[in-house]
């Protein structure tokens, strides 16, 4: 365990470093932008980076360990395939209950 | 070792992501907000469970990582229907 070699453990480092930061910036952005479609920016693609960039980290990590099982593949790929259409879904979901949240009218030519 | 050295702070992080999208399902003024923070929610508690699996070096989370993706894109679809068309399954 403390034979991992340098450069894999300051990446696994790295990689758990950036993820965490993308997903603090992802809710800070839930937390504090104003409007629904503009809170909707934060979760659905800095917390989705964050989240993929832990995941690789967690994979090199196990990989490195010999328990490498693809269930971490599993993971990104699910939270990579459903993030869009549950934002996707929400948004619809605002835009029925107001009405105002509808994108502007195509400008006149 | 630099991972294990930055683990904790990794942690705590995805904490401070977790309250904060507890802050917005509290405060949210609509119900679309709630289900949103809910489901920021979900996505940083299974952050926080791939984090403690690299803490305690056991796989065996990656389970528990997975169910909470299906369940939790499962919940956001249904709640997400029932605010659209006021009925999960017609």
């Amino acid at each position: 365990m403390s034979t991992m070699p340098l450069w894999l453990d300051a990446a696994v480092a790295a990689l758990l470093v950036a993820g965490a930061a993308f997903a603090l910036v992802g809710a800070w952005g839930l937390a504090k932008l104003g409007d629904f479609m503009k809170r909707l920016h934060g979760p659905t693609k800095a917390s989705t980076l964050g989240i993929g960039l832990s995941l690789l980290a967690s994979m090199a990590w196990f990989a490195w360990q010999g328990g490498w099982t693809g269930r971490e593949f599993l993971v990104t790929l699910f939270v990579f395939l459903t993030a869009p259409v549950s934002a996707h879904l929400l948004v619809k979901a605002a835009m029925r209950s107001e009405p105002s949240a509808t994108p502007p009218p195509r400008p006149e030519r | 070792m630099i991972t294990t050295i930055v683990l904790p702070w990794v942690g705590g992080a995805f904490a401070v992501a977790l309250l904060l999208a507890f802050y917005r399902l509290l405060r949210g003024p609509a119900l679309v907000d709630r289900v949103l923070a809910l489901d920021t929610l979900y996505v940083n508690a299974l952050a926080l469970l791939i984090v403690f699996g690299i803490v305690l070096d056991d796989p065996v989370f990656f389970e528990a990582a997975l169910l909470i993706a299906v369940f939790g894109f499962v919940g956001t679809v249904a709640a997400a229907r029932y605010l659209r068309r006021g009925s999960v399954v017609e």
